[in-house]
């Protein structure tokens, strides 16, 4: 019965492994490679762990297994978190089928649009940069 | 039948770490770097787990615990990295 619960635990965070895997290989994006790694990988781990705990069936081994999960579990968003601030700060490019990008701003997309149509209507030239906040004269 | 299981989970693993080692290697920017190696480390954490139950050696689960810690740290420095260590 243990052994059974073993290898289904087994199986499926394997699996979930190498969804994670696959998932850090296909996706278009930093962002989307990280979410699809986390997840998958967060519960893969799990699933692990709780074989190896019911196989082991020792107390100490137990609590050791227990120990790793819920770090796992508290540190893997985290490190997600820091890694997405710091690659949207460091202006790594988003997937150019990304529709909605929530930290820029209204005004900075209406500046980028304005800028676009004075630097056709220039005729290709380089459109003058746009200052924000008190208009210059 | 858990011979098998066992056998099977390691090679599923291994497939694992070798695609991430891949985009490791080929990941376009850094930041996709740092995401492959902290999934090269929850691997390795699953892998020992997995060979220490299989195996019977309880003193392997220490070392999963470290891997996980020195992991985390490594991953939080490399995106402070990033995030603050270009040249303006």
């Amino acid at each position: 019965m243990i052994e059974i619960l073993t290898a289904v635990m087994w199986v499926a965070g394997a699996a979930f492994a190498l969804l994670a895997a696959v998932g850090l290989l296909r996706m278009p994006d930093v962002f989307t490679r990280m979410q699809a790694s986390t997840k998958a990988s967060t519960l893969g781990l799990g699933c692990l762990l709780l074989g190896a705990a019911l196989q082991l069936g020792d107390f100490a081994s137990f609590i050791r297994a227990i120990s790793i999960g819920a770090f796992i579990l508290l540190t893997t968003p985290v490190a997600a978190h820091v890694i997405a601030r710091a690659a949207y700060l460091a202006d790594i490019p988003l997937w150019e089928g990304t529709v909605l990008d929530e930290r820029r701003s209204e005004s900075d997309r209406i500046a980028q649009h304005d800028e676009l149509q004075k630097g056709r209507a220039d005729g290709g030239m380089e459109p003058p940069p746009i200052e924000h906040g008190n208009t210059p004269k | 039948m858990l011979e098998i299981i066992t056998q099977g989970t390691l090679t599923t693993l291994g497939v694992s770490l070798l695609l991430a080692l891949f985009r490791l290697v080929k990941g376009p920017t850094l930041p996709d770097r740092i995401v492959a190696m902290d999934l090269i480390g929850v691997l390795v954490v699953g892998l020992i787990v997995v060979v220490a139950a299989a195996s019977g050696v309880r003193a392997m689960l220490d070392a999963a615990i470290v891997i996980a810690l020195i992991g985390f740290v490594g991953t939080i420095a490399y995106a402070t990295y990033v995030e603050r260590g270009r040249p303006e």
